[in-house]
């Protein structure tokens, strides 16, 4: 009997701690449809009426789904750069033996260590010399090395791909590039997967670096233009307004959420696993 | 036999098309900027335009200037409140669900819910929250208040995040509310990895749930724990976003949560007060920073019982 309550506590404190973790969701996702004014007098769990109020506050100020589109083309080719050439990479360290390779694996591993900020002043100039402010090139292009992806597929190639597999290709006179794309691609797939959406989401809630490199407002991704939200005046004086703009700018990424979360939570777990 | 070896050779020459693409972006836009850094952490650099060499100047104006440290100090602390409540949480949800006895059920639904704040871009995050803790409008603190109320007590509203005793704490507790569920998969996945055998064969000899916890779980999660300690530091003295976009630069909370990075950002790239060179120096000392505390954590946790 004991044990049952005491399971039974267990139980509550769980989903005690779950709805900690949703209810300021909850509570945005109301007050985004209430004035401001019924806001500040008081809380109630019913929605309220402004929604449409609400919306035209928020796109007076700012066209957030620009931001959106802005921040998907950034992220996608990003996302599709880093799983195409961090597989590229990773099947060339692991399986060709060539002068250079150890020392690129030693950079590789150096540089997962290396904190960012590290390379974010020098960054920055590089871009201004190169005429890559306000350009998407700078937030995209370095997607082609990502020392983490590499690092992690090259382990799962160096595990889950037989060396026979390749040579056996090669007598049956498959060239390099096909058998790169034709046998080792659909293999490392699962592998691929996890990190790309890893990368992804890492990409679109990027904030320093996008806010440092775009300042027009046209070009802004979706967190640079929440970011305004901290200067304008026009909008803070209505909180439904901050709270549906704040709710239209994590819908995408829940949907991203629901649709991979069997990734997103499995790579969490591998890269644990890995250390 | 000669002939076969010049064919492998030659299939190993694609080694280097296949790592060419990366190693070109990657000293164009990882290696160069690092070294760039490290020059200009030398030099005198304002904005743009000439600068001298001036050696170490940069790195000592760093280590005396009152400020920095301060911001180190914020950056420490609100990084030790942050990892204590996060990883303490993680830790009991972990022993919870790894509990011998009670098997409790659910774990794929309560690890989603429990991941969810992580995906969510600290910028909204930002905005949302201090919305919900503004202390006049606040929704937190209306509800707090109407709960005060039905006991017939008075609520003195708490400045949240505008008053520099509570500002740091908050940011502390709203990152480990973000990344708790992320710890907590980490641990579990490392508890998920022991062979069940030992946990069979120790119940087998009668061992009770918590010598199984002590002497079999505990030890093997351990380089987990050391690695999401080491990852969470790393983070967490680049902590940014949260403090930067709640904390209005004008109130008198922001000296308490002005971080090391906020300072860099400060001196690298806000106009007017923009000092390239010693903001490079910044960089540096805040990496060596990093590094020393990452070595001396990865001896300590090796140092006890582990080979």
């Amino acid at each position: 009997m004991a044990f049952k309550i005491k399971k039974g506590i267990l139980y509550f404190l769980l989903v005690l701690l779950a709805l900690t973790c949703m209810l300021p969701f909850a509570l945005m996702m109301i007050n985004a449809t209430r004035t401001g004014a019924d806001i500040v007098s008081g809380f109630t769990f019913i929605p309220g009426k402004a929604l449409k109020e609400n919306w035209d506050t928020v796109f007076d100020y700012f066209n957030l789904f620009k931001g959106i589109w802005n921040s998907v083309l950034v992220s996608v080719p990003a996302t599709l750069l880093c799983a195409y050439f961090s597989t590229l990479t990773a099947y060339g360290l692991a399986f060709y033996e060539f002068k250079g390779n150890k020392v690129v694996f030693g950079a590789i591993l150096a540089f997962m260590m290396i904190p960012g900020q590290l390379s974010l002043i020098g960054f920055y100039q590089l871009c201004t010399k190169l005429h890559l402010v306000n350009s998407y090139i700078p937030l995209i292009i370095p997607a082609i090395a990502a020392p983490g992806t590499v690092f992690f597929l090259r382990q799962y190639i160096l595990s889950s791909l037989p060396k026979s597999l390749i040579e056996a290709a090669r007598i049956d006179g498959a060239s390099e590039i096909y058998s790169f794309h034709k046998i080792v691609t659909p293999i490392v797939a699962p592998a691929v997967a996890t990190m790309g959406i890893m990368a992804f989401i890492g990409n679109w809630n990027s904030y320093l670096l996008p806010m440092i490199l775009i300042n027009k407002t046209d070009k802004m991704t979706l967190p640079v233009m929440m970011a305004t939200l901290k200067a304008s005046n026009h909008i803070n004086s209505n909180q439904g307004a901050i709270y549906l703009s704040v709710a239209i700018s994590i819908i995408p990424i829940l949907l991203v959420f629901v649709a991979f979360s069997k990734y997103i939570i499995s790579s969490v777990s591998a890269g644990a696993i890995k250390e | 036999m000669k002939k076969k070896k010049s064919k492998v050779t030659a299939y190993n020459n694609w080694g280097y098309a296949f790592v060419a693409p990366f190693v070109i972006v990657f000293c164009i836009f990882s290696i160069y900027p690092v070294l760039r850094t490290l020059y200009l952490s030398f030099t005198n650099l304002k904005v743009v335009g000439n600068a001298d060499i001036i050696g170490f100047k940069n790195y000592a104006r760093v280590l005396t200037d009152k400020f920095f440290w301060t911001a180190l100090w914020n950056t420490v602390r609100i990084w030790i409140v942050n990892i204590v409540l996060q990883l303490g949480l993680a830790f009991l949800l972990m022993m919870v669900f790894s509990d011998v006895k009670y098997k409790m059920r659910g774990l794929a639904v309560f690890r989603i819910i429990y991941y969810l704040p992580n995906i969510i871009a600290a910028t909204s995050i930002a905005f949302l929250f201090s919305t919900l803790l503004d202390w006049r409008y606040g929704t937190f603190n209306i509800i707090i208040k109407s709960i005060y109320d039905l006991f017939g007590a008075k609520y003195n509203p708490v400045n949240w995040i505008g008053s520099s005793a509570t500002a740091g704490y908050t940011v502390a507790v709203i990152q480990s509310w973000m990344w708790f569920g992320n710890s907590f998969l980490m641990l579990m996945a490392g508890v998920q990895s022991i062979n069940r055998d030992y946990f069979e064969a120790a119940a087998i000899d009668g061992a009770g749930r918590w010598t199984i916890f002590g002497k079999i779980t505990l030890p093997l999660i351990k380089p987990i724990m050391m690695y999401v300690a080491i990852t969470s530091l790393i983070g967490g003295l680049q902590m940014f976003d949260l403090p930067f976009l709640m904390i209005e630069t004008a109130s008198s909370a922001y000296g308490s949560v002005q971080t090391v990075m906020m300072y860099l950002y400060k001196f690298g790239f806000t106009t007017g007060t923009t000092q390239v060179g010693y903001a490079s120096a910044v960089a540096y000392v805040l990496f060596l920073i990093i590094l020393t505390v990452s070595v001396v954590e990865l001896r300590l946790f090796r140092g006890k019982g582990d080979k």
